[in-house]
């Protein structure tokens, strides 16, 4: 319908991230439990529109999704100089946690995708009594690389096509063909050598083998849900990651590949619906 | 139609493969017919010839073990034979295993099965050469090379 309007709003926040104020771009909808969202790397948080506009997950959840500096509408601090970005697990845990202080969040979900996910592990091993409840979705402690990442930014080489190509395959084929086409767009206009530098966490600064074991959730819920299609984070990688983690609740999710909320949402909703009730229930309980 | 395409029994008859007998002869047969498809598909699909209007290369594509040789100009096939061709050089190679490439043209293909760099990852492909021309058209190939899908598993059934 011509002229309907989104439920969700965005705002820019202030956070101080290492000593420097970054202005960061949030979009956010609903009341109750925060439930803070991550996109993946080489994106940005229009991933999580869909469940932004859910006006059922809305009643329950105070719904927010932010990009991180470099992504999306979150510029780069006002101090960089050009110099190649890199992002490590440090700085990424320091980002959330002062993003979720700037919003004075009171113990926060926080769901996260692909190196989103990753990131969720590491808030449970350190950090897991800031959270309500932790979600990773196609997470794992460590995957074996299957591509070159010096691809992704060099000048002969158009890197918004190149980042695109290779994750297209990462996606479902069942997946809603406009769905699909808008999950690569964001790949697409990503800055140069922003994908790349994100991937250093990932592939470089974020191996969690041999710390995953020491997660409690017994102090914070975690759940892990991987698509079957997603061949980065295969699903046998989330097992074995979860295997090694007492109390982590494993769904492998059918139809769906590496960008479940952004590339099927419908299909999407139909597994995170029961995580995030179960959350509102257990939120019940403890009140 | 462009000059240089060989019919798909054409393709077969220069391959070793035609003289085997084995339980996979059927589908390395089918393998070998759907690809003989390709440069016709491609004319039919015009949008993908304007993706790959800057690319002018030659490559071996194919089963692993009989690939062939493909001539793309402006983002055409314009020749597609049976490799070794005498003294032709190429720049990359991408070759799978007739079965990864049967399992790639389902209509709805498998997970791990469904994309070129799935294959590579499980070991059932390699990218051999200089990748240059593959990745920066990466989904041009992505997608060239799963023109058959539309009419393999009906050809193969």
């Amino acid at each position: 319908m011509s002229g309907y309007v989104e439920p969700m709003i965005g705002r820019y926040v202030h956070v101080d991230i290492g000593a420097e104020m970054h202005r960061i771009y949030f979009e956010e909808n609903g009341t109750g439990i925060p439930l803070v969202c991550l996109h993946t790397a080489g994106s940005d948080a229009r991933q999580w529109r869909h469940l932004l506009a859910d006006a059922e997950f809305a009643k329950h959840f105070r719904i927010i999704a932010f990009d991180m500096p470099w992504h999306g509408k979150s510029n780069p601090p006002a101090s960089w100089n050009g110099d190649e970005y890199q992002l490590t697990t440090a700085r990424y845990t320091e980002t959330i946690r002062a993003f979720c202080k700037a919003l004075k969040l009171d113990k926060p979900v926080v769901m996260g995708c692909s190196i989103g996910g990753r990131i969720v592990l590491n808030l449970a091993i350190d950090h897991a009594a800031e959270f309500r409840a932790l979600i990773g979705l196609e997470a794992a402690d460590f995957q074996a690389p299957w591509y070159d990442t010096t691809w992704l930014n060099r000048p002969d080489v158009h890197g918004g096509e190149v980042c695109a190509a290779l994750v297209s395959g990462l996606i479902a084929p069942q997946g809603p063909q406009a769905a699909r086409t808008e999950t690569l767009w964001g790949y697409k206009q990503g800055g140069p050598g922003v994908f790349k530098g994100d991937l250093y966490f990932y592939r470089v600064d974020g191996d969690l083998r041999g710390r995953v074991e020491n997660i409690d959730t017994d102090v914070c819920p975690l759940f892990l849900l991987t698509g079957e299609y997603d061949f980065s984070c295969t699903p046998e990688d989330t097992k074995r990651t979860a295997a090694a983690i007492r109390g982590a609740h494993v769904t492998i999710m059918e139809q769906l590949g590496h960008f479940p909320m952004s590339e099927n949402p419908e299909q999407f909703r139909r597994y995170i619906a029961p995580v995030l009730a179960q959350i509102v229930a257990s939120a019940k309980v403890t009140a | 139609m462009t000059a240089g395409f060989r019919s798909p029994d054409a393709v077969i008859a220069e391959n070793p493969l035609e003289r085997m007998s084995s339980a996979s002869n059927a589908t390395d047969n089918a393998v070998l017919k759907a690809f003989a498809t390709i440069p016709a598909l491609l004319e039919q699909a015009p949008e993908l010839i304007v993706r790959g209007r800057f690319l002018d290369c030659e490559c071996l594509l194919g089963p692993t073990g009989h690939p062939l040789h493909a001539s793309i100009r402006a983002g055409r096939i314009v020749d597609l034979t049976s490799a070794p061709v005498l003294m032709r050089s190429w720049r990359f190679a991408y070759r799978a295993s007739p079965a990864a490439w049967a399992a790639y043209w389902q209509p709805a293909p498998r997970p791990g099965w469904h994309d070129l760099l799935a294959l590579t990852k499980r070991g059932e492909a390699a990218i051999e050469g200089d990748l240059h021309p593959f990745m920066t058209h990466l989904q041009y190939f992505k997608d060239v090379l799963a023109l058959p899908r539309q009419h393999f598993a009906v050809a193969a059934s």
